[in-house]
């Protein structure tokens, strides 16, 4: 098979989509990775100084090394995305996509004796949908990271880490096995950890890093456990041979669990690896990391947040769904415990969120409570069964959400430029060099001269944007309008609608979790519109509160183009991509956009086996109403609150007058982080340090080895005796011995000639005294 | 004839006191004459022997001879060694040639 084959073979492709990436990320790291060495305290590191530091050389991406890893970066992404096109493009042509025919390939990769266990790539529907999203979003950010990251002092590692990031999220998509989706899911893990830290001199921004790691970790060890039982039951992970076969679905649903009797092996599993779901995408309890995340650069939270890891949470779910079904039959209202887990913890925690994110001065704390919400929106959709509707919102959600947060991230931008504009004119004039390679996000201004410090996040001191913002505004508007699901002309809408739609479905038929799951949901959509409508009012609308929002802007050049941009190209999705989802039996769009049925919905449906596959809703007013209510009402609602008498500098905000006691409580996200400190956090570091570090390995470990020490001591001693008394007595007491004898003995030599003779004779008699006794003459002699 | 024990015996006698001498003289010249004595009591011995026990094999008078030659010859050298002695350590005491001692 050579070159040609493979490249031209769609069924090879896909291996070759995270590969652009991840190639990049090794690329960057070893070869363009180019800095020169600064003192810490200069003004070209400035806002990253550490007193830990002390004044030594720390390491600036030189020029060359940001255009290289720009280029390096951006070409692995751009390579992921025109296969990722490639490949999309033959799925589309395809009839039928997923009932019998899929793309993939698959090597054998770890032979175990008996059988062998396969790693591979597969591309169906739901894949393929992914495949659309994922890198044209992760090209966005790439593409926005350029300008947004441009006066950083690292941006070098900062492309290597995202482009580390976007492999493992392709990998996670276009794997065909469990396993595959793992890796891709922990190395995500691993980079989200390496990102939200990325300032990491900042101690807020390291402690959210592992507040996000240990906490998404919690989960993956669960999930981990749901994959290992899965493999034990099946002796597979390969999504086909579990998820498409009814057999095997069937005997995972009808085997009892190992734990937990009550439960069958399919819910067990579904049960962890939902589970994982609930850490990786941020739902109660496990959703404490996210918000803190909003400590890394903005690139990262639009590509954590919208674009890939929180989105691979959704999609392990949406992916693992025929498992989670599996017994059950959530169209007729008989939901398996999996199922109504997803329900009831997805509704719960979209209202949670959103009753927060109402709360939030931080412009981009509402965006993370607002995903978190959404979220909860996808997981309460597969709950009850409408797994198309929670695709659906999955993409649309992507669109508007990374548009959201890039958008943000320009207003945050742009009122740094404006406080260093403050700075400047108040001739704060420190190192005037400094100010025209300004310093970025969130670190604050660490200099001594202007006291309040001035939080270029917070809404309350932003205000008037639109004026010297404008793309900005506009696309920032969309992407809200389209979070709120304002009717019928953005994405958002349909998607929610179809949801809502679905939960009404069963509240007609009378199912408990689908009407929970409606009426949560639509309050949280009227929240949802409310807040978006608040943000927007309290950044964009009114007059600038501060002077510092007076002067926000982008600037021109490079920087300002690589920012508005991707925030125009989403926003254009952020419209459209809804229109290829409306139900056929909608008025008037329905004939217009699906004449004969609904597209997205008949190409994804196929990823199901045909039983499982939900059934073509009627149209029904109710929920429509509903939708359009909520959405104006939410919309309205902030209006008349924040646009209408917009808030003045100086005034408070009025929820704080509405929600009354209410607000302090939401405003600190109902104390769960304490909670959990008090609960968890403080009692490990206590076992930590006193249990494992001073008794443990301080008189455990250590004590044996010191112990073995003094034994080996105790040893060498004993045998330094030995030596002394046993080999050094012996063989110097012979020596001796014998020299005390001869000292003795030799004075038997006197010389005397006479003495010898008188021996002679001597020794002659006793000589012939035994030779007679011996030949017995001395008895002869005695006797005869 | 007179019995043969009583020649042995003479010459044990005179053997036995130029032993005595031998071993206890102080001057070497008298312990030279001790060890004449006790030569001679060993050719007693052997006349006796032959004369009593094989007279006719001469190797019993041939063999006297060669004690008699000997004695006389170890005499001449003893004297000489004496004389030697003497004029190094002007002395013929035995007891005070003690070079040899450890």
């Amino acid at each position: 098979m050579n070159v040609n084959d493979l490249v031209s073979n769609v069924n090879f492709l896909p291996w070759l989509i995270p590969v652009g990436p991840l190639l990049a990320f090794f690329v960057i790291t070893l070869v363009t990775n180019r800095a020169k060495m600064v003192v810490a305290t200069s003004s070209e590191y400035a806002d990253h100084n550490h007193p830990g530091y002390m004044g030594l050389r720390v390491p600036v991406s030189s020029v060359s090394g940001r255009i290289l890893s720009i280029t390096v970066g951006l070409s692995g992404i751009i390579a992921a995305w025109l296969i990722s096109l490639t490949v999309v493009g033959q799925a589309l042509a395809v009839e039928h996509l997923g009932e019998s025919e899929v793309f993939g390939s698959t090597i054998p990769w770890m032979v175990t004796g008996i059988s062998t266990f396969n790693m591979g790539v597969l591309v169906d529907p739901l894949t393929t949908i992914m495949l659309i999203m994922v890198p044209l979003a992760c090209t966005m950010i790439f593409i926005y990271a350029i300008g947004y990251m441009a006066a950083d002092a690292r941006q070098a590692r900062f492309f290597a880490l995202i482009s580390l990031f976007a492999g493992a999220m392709l990998t996670l998509v276009v794997a065909d096995n469990l396993l595959l989706l793992f890796v891709g899911w922990e190395v995500m893990g691993l980079c989200s950890y390496l990102l939200i830290g990325f300032w990491f001199e900042k101690e807020s921004a390291y402690k959210a890093a592992i507040k996000a790691f240990t906490t998404t970790r919690v989960a993956d060890v669960i999930m981990m456990l749901g994959i290992v039982y899965l493999y034990m039951m099946t002796g597979t992970l390969s999504f086909r041979d579990i998820l498409h076969n009814e057999v095997m679905l069937s005997v995972l649903a009808n085997t009892p669990a190992v734990l937990f009797g009550g439960l069958s092996a399919a819910s067990l599993i579904g049960i962890f690896l939902i589970i994982g779901t609930i850490g990786k995408s941020a739902q109660f309890p496990l959703h404490v990391w996210l918000p803190d995340a909003m400590e890394g650069p903005t690139p990262v939270s639009a590509m954590i947040h919208a674009a890939a890891m929180v989105s691979a949470g959704v999609y392990a779910i949406i992916r693992m769904y025929p498992l989670f079904e599996a017994g059950g039959n959530p169209h007729h209202g008989l939901l398996t415990p999996p199922l109504m887990l997803m329900a009831v913890v997805g509704s719960f925690t979209a209202l949670f969120a959103a009753t927060i994110a109402v709360a939030q001065n931080d412009v981009k704390k509402v965006l993370a409570y607002s995903t978190i919400s959404q979220l909860g929106f996808m997981m309460a959709a597969l709950g009850i069964g409408a797994y198309i509707a929670a695709a659906f919102h999955l993409i649309t959600h992507a669109f508007f959400k990374a548009l959201l947060f890039m958008a943000s991230g320009s207003v945050i931008h742009g009122m740094e430029h404006g406080d260093h504009h403050v700075q400047h004119a108040h001739g704060h004039g420190h190192d005037d060099a400094a100010h025209d390679a300004h310093a970025h996000d969130d670190h604050g201004h660490d200099d001594a001269h202007h006291a309040p410090h001035f939080d270029p996040q917070d809404m309350l001191n932003m205000g008037g944007l639109r004026k010297t913002m404008p793309v900005t505004f506009i696309t920032f508007l969309i992407g809200g309008l389209s979070l709120a699901g304002f009717p019928l002309i953005t994405a958002g809408f349909w998607s929610k609608d179809e949801i809502l739609a679905d939960a009404w479905k069963g509240l007609t038929e009378g199912f408990g979790p689908h009407a929970l799951v409606f009426v949560l949901l639509a309050v949280s959509a009227f929240l949802t519109a409310f807040y978006t409508m608040r943000q927007i009012g309290l950044t964009f609308w009114g007059e600038a509160r501060t002077e510092q929002a007076k002067h926000a802007n982008l600037g021109q050049g490079i920087v300002s183009f690589t920012m508005t941009l991707p925030l125009v190209i989403l926003a254009f999705f952020a419209i459209f991509a809804g229109f290829v989802g409306v139900p056929p039996t909608f008025p008037i769009f329905g004939s217009i956009f699906s004449p004969s049925e609904n597209p997205f919905f008949e190409f994804v449906k196929n990823t199901l086996l045909s039983e499982q596959q939900p059934g073509e809703l009627t149209f029904a007013w109710f929920p429509v109403l509903t939708s359009f209510t909520v959405a104006l009402g939410g919309l309205g609602l902030g209006y008349l609150m924040y646009w209408r008498k917009p808030l003045q500098a100086g005034e408070t905000d009025p929820m704080v007058k509405i929600l009354g006691g209410l607000y302090p409580i939401l405003k600190n996200k109902y104390y769960i982080d304490e909670v959990y400190v008090r609960v968890f956090v403080k009692p490990s570091q206590v076992f930590a340090s006193v249990v494992v570090v001073r008794f443990m390995d301080g008189r455990i470990i250590d004590g044996i080895l010191h112990g073995i020490a003094r034994v080996f001591i105790w040893i060498g001693d004993f045998l330094k005796l030995l030596n002394m008394w046993l080999i050094d007595g012996v063989g110097d007491g012979i020596p001796e011995y014998v020299a005390a004898f001869g000292a003795y003995f030799r004075r038997f030599q006197t010389g005397r000639v006479q003495q010898y003779l008188l021996w002679v004779a001597i020794a002659a008699i006793l000589i012939a005294l035994v030779f007679a006794a011996s030949s017995g003459w001395l008895v002869q002699a005695s006797g005869g | 004839m007179v019995p043969l024990w009583m020649f042995l015996a003479v010459a044990a006698g005179v053997f036995c006191i130029g032993a005595y001498g031998v071993l206890s003289r102080r001057n070497a010249v008298a312990i030279l004459m001790g060890v004449e004595l006790m030569l001679n009591a060993v050719n007693i011995n052997l006349i006796a022997f032959w004369r009593y026990v094989e007279p006719l094999n001469m190797a019993g008078q041939a063999f006297a001879a060669f004690v008699f030659v000997i004695a006389a010859a170890e005499a001449a050298v003893g004297l000489a060694i004496i004389i030697s002695v003497y004029r190094s350590r002007r002395s013929v005491i035995v007891e005070d040639v003690d070079m040899l001692k450890w």
